[in-house]
C-alpha cells in the first residue's frame, strides 16, 4: 500500500491497512464491556445485599453474619484491595486451569477443554476477572445507595404490610438505583477502559490490536493514538447514555 | 367490648439505656387512646412495639390475641392489620399519590388495580385531595402529604391505626386539616392510638389519654379526669408546661 501521510507524520495508510484488526478489536472491547457490566451489577446486587444482611431471630441471626456479611465483605476487600492486573494473570494462568483443563480439569476435561482453553481461554479468563472486580466496586455502590434511603421508607413500607424482599424491590431499590446511577456510569467507564489490561493474558481487543500494528510496523503514534481515540469516543457515548437515564429517573425524589 | 391491644409488663432497652420500664395497658376496640408525655419518655417506642417496628426486650404486646414479638408470628400478616402513620408522612417520594396508596393494596391484599384505584379514589375524596391524585408527594405541602399518607394506611382496611405524633413536623396552619381527618376517622369508630402534643385534640377526641414519662404509664383516665384533675404530681408539673 502506498504511504499516506496526515499532518506529514501520521502514518494514515497503517491504519487503513488494519483497519479490519481494530473493527474487530473495537467490537471485542465492547462485548467484554457490555457482559462485565451486566454481570457485574448482578453480582454487585447479590453482594451488596449479603454485606447488609440483618436477621433478628437466633439461627438466621448467625447465619447472616458468618455465612453472608463475613465473606462478602472478604471478597470485597481482596477484590479492591489487590491490581486488576494481577487478578487477571491469576485467574487465566492459575484459577482457570484447575477448573477447565485437558488432563484433570474439575469442571471440564478432556479434549473439549483443549479446545474451550484455545479458542476462548482468555475471553472467559478476562470475562471473569474483570466481572469479580467490577462485582466487588459495583456491590459498594448498591450497599451505599441503599444505605442512603431513609430509614422511614423502609418502616412505612413494613408497616403497611409489604414483606422485607418487596419492600426491596418496589419502595428501596428504585430510590437508591437513581443516585446509584453517576456512581454506576463512572463504574461502567472504568471497566471499558480496564478491559484494555486483558490484552496482557492475549484476547484480541483495542489495546491488542494496537499492540499488533506498533509490532509489525514500529510504529506507535499511529496505532496508541487512534485507539485513544477509540475509547474516548466510547466512553464519552456511555457518559452520554448515563445522562439521559438520570434525566429519566429523577421523577419525584425530594432530596 | 373486644380488647384488641394487650400489653404486659412491655420493657425496651437501647444499649443499657431503659426506654419502657414495664408498660401494662388494654385497648378496646373502637377506643380512641391518646398517648402524651414529655420528649425521650418513651412514647413513640411503645407506639412502634405494637407493629413490631421496635423489638421488646422484654414482656409481651398482643394484637388480636397475636403475639407481636414472637418469631413464628407472620409479622407482615399482622402489620397489614395495623395503619401506621409517622411523623415525617414517610412517603414513597418515587410513587404518585395514587401509586403510593394501591402498592399495599395491591401487592398484599391481592387487590386488582381496578379495585385498588376505585378504594383509592375513595380515600381521596375522604381526605379531600382527589385533585392530586397524579401528583408526587413533593407537590404537595405537609399537611397534604400527611393526609395522602392516612389515606395510604386506610386502604389496607386496618383494624388499628397508629399514628405517631401526626402534626409535629406541620406549620401550624396545616394542622387543623390532618387533625379533622383523624377526628372524622375517630367518628367513624376507629381504634386508634394516637402519640401526640395536641392536648386541644387530646381532650376532645380520646376515650382515654395515657400519661407516659420515664418508660412508665404514670397515670391514665378520660380527658377530663386527666387534664382537670390529674391524681400525679408528674403530671401536673408536665400539664402546666404545655396547657
Amino acid at each position: 500500500m502506498e504511504q499516506v501521510l496526515w499532518f506529514g507524520w501520521f502514518r494514515a495508510d497503517i491504519i487503513a491497512e488494519y483497519a479490519v484488526l481494530f473493527w474487530r478489536g473495537l467490537q471485542m472491547t465492547m462485548l467484554v464491556t457490555l457482559i462485565c457490566i451486566v454481570q457485574g451489577t448482578a453480582l454487585g446486587l447479590a453482594i451488596g445485599m449479603a454485606r447488609l444482611a440483618e436477621a433478628r431471630h437466633a439461627p438466621a441471626k448467625q447465619l447472616c453474619k458468618f455465612a453472608l456479611r463475613w465473606p462478602s465483605t472478604v471478597y470485597v476487600s481482596f477484590f479492591r484491595g489487590t491490581p486488576l492486573f494481577v487478578q487477571i494473570l491469576l485467574i487465566h494462568f492459575a484459577v482457570l486451569p484447575l477448573f477447565i483443563n485437558p488432563a484433570d480439569g474439575l469442571l471440564i476435561s478432556g479434549e473439549t477443554a483443549r479446545n474451550l482453553k484455545q479458542n476462548y481461554g482468555a475471553f472467559l479468563s478476562g470475562v471473569i476477572a474483570l466481572t469479580l472486580n467490577a462485582g466487588a466496586y459495583i456491590s459498594e455502590i448498591f450497599r451505599a445507595g441503599i444505605q442512603s434511603i431513609d430509614r422511614g421508607q423502609v418502616e412505612a413500607s413494613r408497616s403497611l404490610g409489604l414483606s422485607f424482599p418487596r419492600t426491596m424491590f418496589h419502595v428501596v431499590l428504585p430510590q437508591a438505583f437513581r443516585r446509584m446511577l453517576p456512581p454506576l456510569g463512572n463504574n461502567a467507564i472504568s471497566l471499558l477502559k480496564d478491559s484494555s489490561l486483558i490484552s496482557a493474558i492475549g484476547l484480541a481487543e483495542l489495546a491488542y490490536a494496537a499492540r499488533t500494528v506498533a509490532g509489525a510496523y514500529s510504529r506507535y503514534w499511529e496505532p496508541y493514538l487512534t485507539i485513544s481515540l477509540m475509547y474516548w469516543v466510547l466512553t464519552l457515548g456511555l457518559a452520554y447514555v448515563v445522562k439521559n437515564l438520570e434525566a429519566r429517573y429523577g421523577r419525584g425524589d425530594t432530596r | 367490648m373486644d380488647e384488641v391491644i394487650r400489653v404486659k409488663g412491655l420493657t425496651k432497652q437501647f444499649g443499657t439505656l431503659e426506654v419502657l420500664r414495664g408498660i401494662d395497658c388494654s385497648i378496646q376496640a373502637s377506643e380512641v387512646v391518646c398517648v402524651i408525655g414529655p420528649s425521650g419518655s418513651g412514647k413513640s417506642t411503645f407506639l412502634r412495639c405494637l407493629n413490631g417496628l421496635e423489638d421488646a426486650s422484654g414482656g409481651q404486646v398482643l394484637v388480636g390475641g397475636v403475639s407481636v414479638h414472637d418469631p413464628k408470628t407472620d409479622v407482615d400478616a399482622l402489620r397489614s392489620e395495623i395503619g401506621m402513620v409517622f411523623q415525617r408522612f414517610n412517603l414513597f417520594p418515587h410513587k404518585t399519590v395514587l401509586e403510593n396508596i394501591t402498592l399495599a393494596p395491591t401487592k398484599v391484599r391481592g387487590l386488582s388495580a381496578a379495585q385498588a384505584h376505585s378504594r383509592a379514589h375513595e380515600l381521596l375524596v375522604k381526605v379531600g385531595l382527589l385533585d392530586k391524585i397524579d401528583a408526587y408527594p413533593n407537590q404537595l405541602s405537609g399537611g397534604q402529604q400527611q393526609r395522602v399518607a392516612i389515606a395510604r394506611a386506610l386502604a389496607m382496611q386496618p383494624r388499628i391505626m397508629l399514628f405517631d405524633e401526626p402534626t409535629s413536623a406541620l406549620d401550624p396552619e396545616m394542622v387543623g386539616e390532618v387533625l379533622a381527618v383523624m377526628q372524622a376517622l375517630a367518628e367513624e369508630g376507629m381504634t386508634m392510638v394516637v402519640v401526640t402534643h395536641e392536648m386541644g385534640f387530646a381532650r376532645q377526641v380520646a376515650d382515654r389519654v395515657l400519661f407516659i414519662d420515664e418508660g412508665l404509664v404514670v397515670e391514665e383516665g378520660t380527658p377530663a379526669d386527666l387534664f382537670d384533675r390529674p391524681q400525679e404530681e408528674r403530671t401536673r408539673r408536665f400539664l402546666s408546661k404545655v396547657l
